[in-house]
């Protein structure tokens, strides 16, 4: 029986990394010039990496047991959800007595209980929860999501958080993803690579069904389903919203979408679909998981110890006919909203009305700028249309900025003549 | 650990930091702020701080549906643009692309939406859906089988039902002034 032990060194027993330090010991022909073999990178990646993963789900899991057999020690997980008797065929940490409880705890409990001498810090909920301070803390973050929301949030987040006079602020972000046969696997340097945003219009798209094909000409379950979800459930239920995590609502547009079948003599609607076509759930598969994870983790090994060149920056898996994967550079979009845009400060009078800072925009040569739109958070300074919002801001224009804006805040800037934004950030003398 | 702040330097010197407004507030302000709506169109906020909800009015000054007053929710949720905006008919009206409920059928709205769209694609795609009723996609299959069958009736339909009269036994919204 092993028994765990805080202590880094004294858990690592003769050999334990015999083969990971093939790599670490002895630079290669594809090391970077920064690399220091031997015990500095062996030290930094065993005492003093700190490294976050997000979601400890199919890939989640995968990722924390890799890294914790590569030698990272210092793993935080986030994770928001609790365990569902379905995760149990992939979700290799979780035992059927852990149905009910988060995912973070139950992984971290289980990584730390087979793998002496790591320590994984759980947070059970939302990546949203945290602010900047923390995400600082760590040396690389690895996401293991199934949401494009959270993962549009954290990495719009990482790229905001990049300041200028604070290299330690730039945090390298592993991106893995799986659908069914398909998966990829990127490296994010925020602000200086491609980032998700830039590649959002990559992404498979949800399959839609055409809404008049959904209420008059179903041919398969999926459309009942649709019609149930879509159609249904707002003309029975009017505000109140779909739950798709509720069993009751699921059940409610099981019965619905079955008694539609059987007036069109459809066959194939059961729970399970229901399920998934709300829920637009793709079948997660194990090994496409498997592979995914193993590409992030073997990112985070080569940033953590620069002992490889790492992915530049995109790597896609297809399996559905036999295994095909591609490597390329996904660039950055210039209208990317999240990394793209301009950036500027400036510093004006604190007697300056927002008229004359627009007037001062458009005079500007180098960004060429026509009809500003200007707002501030969710503030709206001023609006060149619609016409209700511009008469609604319009006495904005003879109002001081420094009554609207604070000392150093931001400023967000469209216009037609923009590729997509420019922010400002402003300063008073 | 790499030492990416070197590449950093290398790479671009310009400093880029961006505001925290979400990246669908954004892409929201400069759809909103660049739309250019003729007159038969014009956008209504309840709350002029709440750029996510409005409505938007079509009064078409050409073709069957002219003299109607047509208004429409919109709903944009923080995952845009990568999902379209949720848009419903809140009148109760007579036309073969939109059913009883206010649920629209234009493509671009579900099964052919793309970030590259915009809020004034979707504007322009349903005030064309007024001079262009459609009877291949019906919504509401009564009124795509008469203007199939029997455009004069059809046009008459349309007609009593702006007027908040019954088609059908179906009585509908006035939008109307005439
Ligand atoms: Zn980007």
């Amino acid at each position: 029986m092993t028994t765990v032990n805080d202590d880094a060194t004294s858990s690592d027993w003769d050999g334990r990394y015999y083969h990971v330090d093939q790599v670490l010991n002895t630079p290669g022909p594809r090391t970077e010039d920064s690399f220091q073999a031997g015990d500095a990178v062996k030290d930094f990646l065993r005492n003093q990496c700190k490294i976050l993963v997000i979601g400890a789900g199919g890939l989640g899991c995968e990722i924390l047991a890799n890294l914790a057999l590569t030698g990272f020690k210092d793993i935080h997980v986030i994770d928001m959800d609790t365990i569902d008797i379905s995760n149990l065929n992939r979700q290799f940490l979780f035992r059927p007595k852990d149905v009910g409880n988060p995912k973070a705890l139950v992984a971290a409990e289980f990584i730390m209980q087979r793998v002496p001498g790591v320590k994984v810090t759980p947070y059970f909920g939302k990546i949203q929860d945290k602010d900047e301070d923390y995400y600082l803390q760590f040396n690389i973050i690895v996401c293991g999501l199934d949401s494009v929301e959270a993962r549009r949030w954290i990495n719009a987040t990482l790229v905001n958080m990049v300041d200028e006079e604070n290299p330690e602020s730039l945090k390298p972000l592993i991106d893995g993803g799986t659908e069914g046969f398909k998966g990829q696997a990127r490296v994010i340097l925020p602000t200086i690579s491609s980032c998700y945003e830039c590649s959002l219009d990559m992404l498979n798209k949800p399959t839609a069904f055409p809404i008049c094909t959904i209420a008059n000409t179903p041919r398969l379950p999926e459309h009942c389903i649709e019609w149930a979800s879509v159609l249904e459930w707002p003309r029975v239920h009017g505000e109140k919203k779909l739950d798709t995590d509720d069993p009751e609502h699921i059940g409610w547009l099981y019965n619905t979408a079955l008694t539609r079948a059987k007036e069109f003599k459809i066959e194939g609607v059961t729970w399970s679909l229901t399920q998934g076509v709300v829920k637009n759930i793709i079948p997660a598969i194990a090994s496409t998981n498997a592979i995914i994870a193993a590409s992030c983790c073997n990112e985070a090994f080569k940033i953590a110890t620069s002992s490889a060149a790492f992915l530049n920056n995109y790597f896609m898996l297809i399996g559905t006919e036999g295994v095909y994967s591609y490597t390329f550079e996904h660039e950055k979009r210039k209208e990317c909203p999240v990394c793209g845009g301009e950036s500027l400060d400036i510093t004006i009078s604190k007697e300056w009305t927002v008229e004359r800072l627009i007037e001062m925009l458009v005079e500007k040569q180098d960004i060429q700028i026509k009809k500003p739109s200007l707002s501030s958070g969710i503030k709206q300074i001023y609006f060149q249309a619609p016409p209700q919002l511009e008469q609604a801001t319009r006495p904005n224009l003879e109002k001081k900025v420094s009554e609207l804006v604070e000392d150093g805040g931001e400023v967000t800037v469209t216009s037609s003549t923009l590729p997509f934004n420019l922010s400002l950030r402003i300063k008073y003398t | 650990m790499i030492k990416i702040w070197s590449m950093k330097k290398s790479e671009d010197a310009a400093a880029k930091r961006k505001p925290k407004t979400s990246a669908a507030q954004i892409r929201v302000q400069k759809d909103l702020t660049e739309l250019e709506l003729p007159e038969t169109m014009k956008t209504n906020f309840p709350d002029a701080n709440d750029l996510l909800n409005f409505t938007l009015t079509i009064t078409p000054d050409e073709g069957m549906y002219k003299g109607g007053s047509f208004t429409f929710s919109f709903a944009i949720n923080t995952n845009y643009p990568h999902e379209p905006p949720k848009v419903k008919c809140i009148p109760k009206i007579y036309h073969p692309n939109v059913d009883l409920d206010g649920n629209v059928c234009l493509n671009i709205l579900r099964e052919d939406w793309k970030p590259v769209l915009n809020l004034n694609s979707v504007m322009v795609g349903l005030q064309y859906l007024f001079l262009e009723p459609n009877a291949d996609d019906p919504l509401n299959k009564e009124a795509a089988e008469e203007l199939r069958r029997n455009r004069e009736q059809f046009i008459y339909n349309v007609r009593q039902a702006m007027r908040g009269n019954s088609v059908k036994a179906i009585q509908y919204d006035r939008v109307s002034a005439l």
